[in-house]
C-alpha cells in the first residue's frame, strides 16, 4: 500500500514522468533519487567526522591539555571579515579579547574584544607539536592566529592600549568555541574528544560484530543444543535493561582506572551489552541461506562444514549483518555519553563528548558558559545522522520495516 | 489464554534465575567494597574491618554468597546496603515509588499527545503540521536525554518558572496540602516532560504510519462509500485497527517504566532508582545494585510479556505460541 502511493508521490513530483529504479542507479541520469541524496550526504558527514576524528591533532588549534590561564571561561570568539573603520578583509580575523571586569572567579568574568589588535586567521600555523596518531612529528595546525596586525588607523592608540594589556593579550589565541574553567580550548577538546567518542563506538561495533558473527553463525549452522545454550544466554543478557547491564558491568572495574584500559572497558561493556542483537541477525540469515539450495547441493556433493560456511554461508551473511549492526552505533554513542558523564567512562583530562558535558552540570557555568553545551549538539548530529544511516539502511534491506527504536541514552 | 500465560510464566522462572545469577556474579567481580575504603584510615584497625567484614559475610566464598542472597530474596530480603547499614528494600522501596511516578505520567503524556498528533499527521499527510511532527520526531528521538535534562536545567535557572531539579522544595513540610501538591506537580514538570519526548515520538510514527496503511483496506473505502463523514470513517473505522500495534508499544513501554528514567532522574535530582543505582555504583553497594537490577529485569520481562497478551488479545489472527 505504502509502497504505490510513495510511486504516486514520486511521479507527481517529476511531472509525470515515471522514474524507474535505473535513473537513479545511473550517475549521469539528471534526476535525483531525493533518498539517495540524502544518504550521500550522511555519508559524507560521517566521513567528515571520521576525517576529523583521525587528524584531531592537525585539525584542533591547540592540545586538549593546553590551559589558557589569561583566558578562562572565555566565550566564543567572533570571527570578523570587517574592521573598525569598515574595511573588508578577505581573510577572516578575530580580535584580541581582553578581561575587563572584576578580576575573581571565573564566572564573574566579562571579557571584551580589543578592537586595536587584530589576529588575522591563516591556515597551517605553527603551534603546540604533536604526534599525528602517534607517528608522524609535527607541529603545523590546519588554522590558528600568528602574530599581531597592529591597527593601522591609529597607531598611537593601540600603544596607549598596550599596557593595560600586557599581562598577558601578548600573545595570540584563537577560541572558537570559547574555554573552560581551565582555559582549555573547548574546540579542540570537542576535535579529540570525537576521536575518543568514535574509536569506543566503532571497536565497540566490530568486537559486538565479530561476537555476533561467531556465535550467531554456530547457533544457526548447527542448531541443536548449542543453539539453544547461546540463545537462551543472549536472551538473558536481554533481560536486564541496557543502562542497569551497563552500569553493573562497570561496577565490576575499579573505580579509576588508566585512559588505556577505560577504553577497553567501555568497548568491552558495550560489545557484551549488545551481541545478542548481533547474534539474533546473523542466526536469521544464516538460516536462511543454509536452507537455499545451493547449499542442500554443496552439503549432498560431502562439502565440510567449514568449506560450507567460508564459501557459502558467510559471504551471503556478512553484508546484511555489517549493515544492520550498523544501527546499534548510536546507542554506543549514547551510552559513553552516559557513563563520562556520570563520571565512570572516560576520565578528565581525556576530553569526550559525555564528561565535556558533565563541566556543564554546574549551575554556575551552565547559567553563564553556554558554550559547554556544544559537545550535546556534537552528539546529537553524530546521532541523527547514524540513525538516519539507520533508516536508510534499514529501508533498502526491508521496506516494511516500521519506526521502532531504543536508545540508552 | 490462561493456559497460555501459564505456560508464559513457566518460561520466565529460568530466565529470572538466570539473571540473578548473571548479574550477582558480574557485580561480584567488583574489586574492593565500601570497607576497603577504610582501609586508608589509620584510626580504624584492619582487625576491625576483617570483623566487620565477616560480620557482613564478605569474606565467604561467591557461591555461599550467592545462595544466601538467593534464600533471602525468595523470603523477600534484598539483604543490607553496605552504604547505608540498613535493610535494602527499605532504600528501594520509596525510589521505586518515585521512578514510577515520573515514568508513569511521562508515559500518560507520550500517549496523550502523541497519539492525536499521530492522527492529525496522518490526516493531513503532506501538509506543513505532518512535516513538523516528523521533524519533531527526528529531533526528539536522536537528542542525548543527558543534553535534553541539562537544557532543563538551563531553562530552569534561567526563568524561574520551574525548580531546578529535586522532587519537593525544602520549606515542603511547612506548606499546606494543596500548595504541596502544586509543590511536587512542578517538580515533576520538568523531568517528566523530558522522558516523554522519545516515546512520543515513538508513538506518533507508528499511529501515522498504521493509520495511512489502514486507510487504504477495502473496508475503509466502503465505509466511505457507504456514505459516512470522513471523522466517523477515521474514528470509527480505521483509528480502532491502527490503534492495534500502539498498544503492544505501549507494553513494551511498560517493560522500561523503571530502566528508562535513570540518566534523567540523576541530572534532575530525582530520588527514584536509576539515580540510586548510580550512586551505588560509586559506593560499591552492591546488595543496592543487585535489587535494583533484579527489579528493573523482573519490570522488562513482565513488560514484554504484556505486550505478547496485549498483542495477542488485540488480534485474534495472531496465534500466539509460547
Amino acid at each position: 500500500m505504502r509502497l504505490r502511493e510513495k510511486r504516486k508521490e514520486s511521479a507527481f513530483r517529476f511531472k509525470g514522468r515515471r522514474r524507474t529504479s535505473r535513473d537513479w542507479l545511473n550517475p549521469k541520469s539528471k534526476i535525483q533519487n531525493p533518498k539517495s541524496e540524502r544518504v550521500r550526504l550522511i555519508i559524507l558527514l560521517l566521513g567528515w567526522l571520521c576525517l576529523v576524528a583521525t587528524l584531531a591533532e592537525f585539525i584542533a588549534p591547540y592540545l586538549p591539555g593546553t590551559q589558557h590561564r589569561q583566558s578562562i571561561n572565555l566565550p566564543p570568539m567572533r570571527v570578523h571579515f570587517f574592521a573598525e573603520d569598515g574595511r573588508l578583509h578577505l581573510r577572516p580575523f578575530v580580535y584580541q579579547v581582553e578581561r575587563v571586569a572584576p578580576r575573581g572567579v571565573g564566572a564573574g568574568r566579562r571579557y571584551a574584544e580589543n578592537k586595536q589588535q587584530r589576529y588575522p586567521i591563516r591556515f597551517f600555523v605553527q603551534g603546540d607539536s604533536y604526534q599525528l596518531l602517534g607517528l608522524v612529528a609535527s607541529s603545523v595546525h590546519l588554522f590558528g592566529t600568528e602574530k599581531q596586525v597592529a591597527s593601522r588607523q591609529s597607531p598611537v592608540a593601540s600603544e596607549k592600549q598596550l599596557p593595560a594589556t600586557s599581562e598577558g593579550a601578548t600573545h595570540a589565541t584563537i577560541h572558537l568555541l570559547g574555554t573552560d574553567h581551565l582555559g582549555r580550548d573547548v574546540f579542540s577538546r570537542l576535535v579529540y574528544g570525537s576521536r575518543v567518542t568514535l574509536s569506543i563506538a566503532l571497536t565497540s561495533l566490530i568486537v559486538s560484530l565479530l561476537l555476533g558473527l561467531i556465535v550467531g553463525g554456530v547457533s544457526g549452522y548447527f542448531g541443536g543444543r548449542v543453539d539453544a545454550v547461546f540463545m537462551r544466554f543472549g536472551e538473558l543478557v536481554q533481560s536486564i535493561p541496557a543502562i542497569f547491564l551497563i552500569l553493573a558491568l562497570r561496577a565490576a572495574f575499579p573505580l579509576e582506572i588508566s585512559f588505556g584500559k577505560t577504553l577497553a572497558m567501555l568497548t568491552g561493556i558495550f560489545a557484551f551489552a549488545s551481541w545478542p542483537e548481533v547474534a539474533r541477525l546473523v542466526r536469521s540469515n544464516v538460516l536462511s541461506v543454509t536452507a537455499r539450495d545451493f547449499v542442500l547441493s554443496a552439503k549432498a556433493v560431502g562439502a565440510s562444514d567449514a568449506w560450507i560456511m567460508r564459501r557459502h554461508v558467510l559471504p551471503n551473511t556478512l553484508t546484511p549483518a555489517v549493515l544492520q549492526a550498523a544501527i546499534i552505533v548510536p546507542s554506543f554513542i549514547l551510552g559513553e555519553a552516559a557513563l563520562s558523564f556520570l563520571g565512570v567512562g572516560v576520565q578528565e583530562p581525556q576530553p569526550s563528548w559525555g564528561n565535556m558535558l558533565a563541566a556543564a552540570q554546574d549551575l554556575t557555568v551552565l547559567l553563564n558558559s553556554w558554550w559547554m553545551l556544544t559537545p550535546g549538539v556534537a552528539i546529537f548530529v553524530t546521532v541523527v545522522a547514524f540513525n538516519a544511516l539507520g533508516d536508510a539502511i534499514r529501508d533498502a534491506l526491508d521496506p516494511r520495516w516500521r519506526g521502532r527504536s531504543q536508545g540508552w541514552g | 489464554m490462561t493456559r497460555l500465560l501459564i505456560r508464559r510464566l513457566v518460561h520466565v522462572i529460568p530466565l529470572l534465575f538466570g539473571v540473578s545469577i548473571l548479574s550477582f556474579f558480574i557485580i561480584a567481580l567488583t574489586p574492593g567494597d565500601p570497607l576497603s575504603d577504610l582501609l586508608s584510615n589509620p584510626r580504624i584497625s584492619r582487625e576491625t574491618i576483617e570483623a566487620l567484614r565477616h560480620r557482613l559475610g564478605l569474606d565467604l566464598p561467591i557461591y555461599v554468597r550467592y545462595g544466601r542472597w538467593l534464600i533471602g530474596l525468595l523470603r523477600g530480603d534484598f539483604g543490607l546496603s553496605l552504604q547505608y547499614q540498613v535493610p535494602v528494600s527499605s532504600i528501594i522501596s520509596p525510589a521505586l515509588v518515585n521512578t514510577l511516578i515520573l515514568s508513569l505520567s511521562a508515559t500518560l503524556v507520550s500517549l496523550l499527545i502523541g497519539i492525536p498528533l499521530g492522527v492529525i499527521a496522518a490526516v493531513r499527510r503532506g501538509s506543513v503540521i505532518d512535516r513538523m511532527c516528523g521533524f519533531l520526531a527526528t529531533v526528539s528521538l536522536s537528542t542525548p536525554r543527558i543534553f535534553l535534562g541539562l537544557l532543563a536545567l538551563l531553562l530552569a535557572a534561567k526563568t524561574g518558572w520551574f525548580p531546578i531539579g529535586g522532587q519537593y522544595s525544602s520549606s515542603f513540610d511547612r506548606l499546606t496540602g494543596v500548595e504541596k501538591l502544586m509543590d511536587a506537580l512542578r517538580h515533576l514538570v520538568l523531568p517528566a516532560l523530558i522522558l516523554s519526548l522519545a516515546p512520543l515520538a515513538i508513538y506518533l510514527r507508528q499511529m501515522r504510519g498504521n493509520l495511512l496503511d489502514t486507510m487504504d483496506d477495502d473496508y475503509v473505502r466502503i465505509a466511505r462509500a457507504k456514505g459516512l463523514s470522513e471523522t466517523a470513517v477515521i474514528v470509527k473505522h480505521a483509528l480502532r485497527t491502527a490503534l492495534g500495534p500502539v498498544i503492544t508499544l505501549f507494553g513494551y513501554s511498560i517493560g522500561n517504566l523503571l530502566s528508562g528514567s535513570a540518566l534523567v532522574e540523576t541530572i534532575m535530582a530525582w530520588p527514584g532508582i536509576g539515580k540510586m543505582t548510580v550512586e551505588a555504583v560509586f559506593a560499591r553497594d552492591i546488595y543496592v545494585l543487585m535489587a535494583a537490577v533484579m527489579i528493573a529485569s523482573v519490570m522488562l520481562i513482565a513488560g514484554n510479556l504484556l505486550a505478547d497478551l496485549l498483542l495477542g488479545m488485540n488480534d485474534p489472527r495472531i496465534k500466539l505460541e509460547a
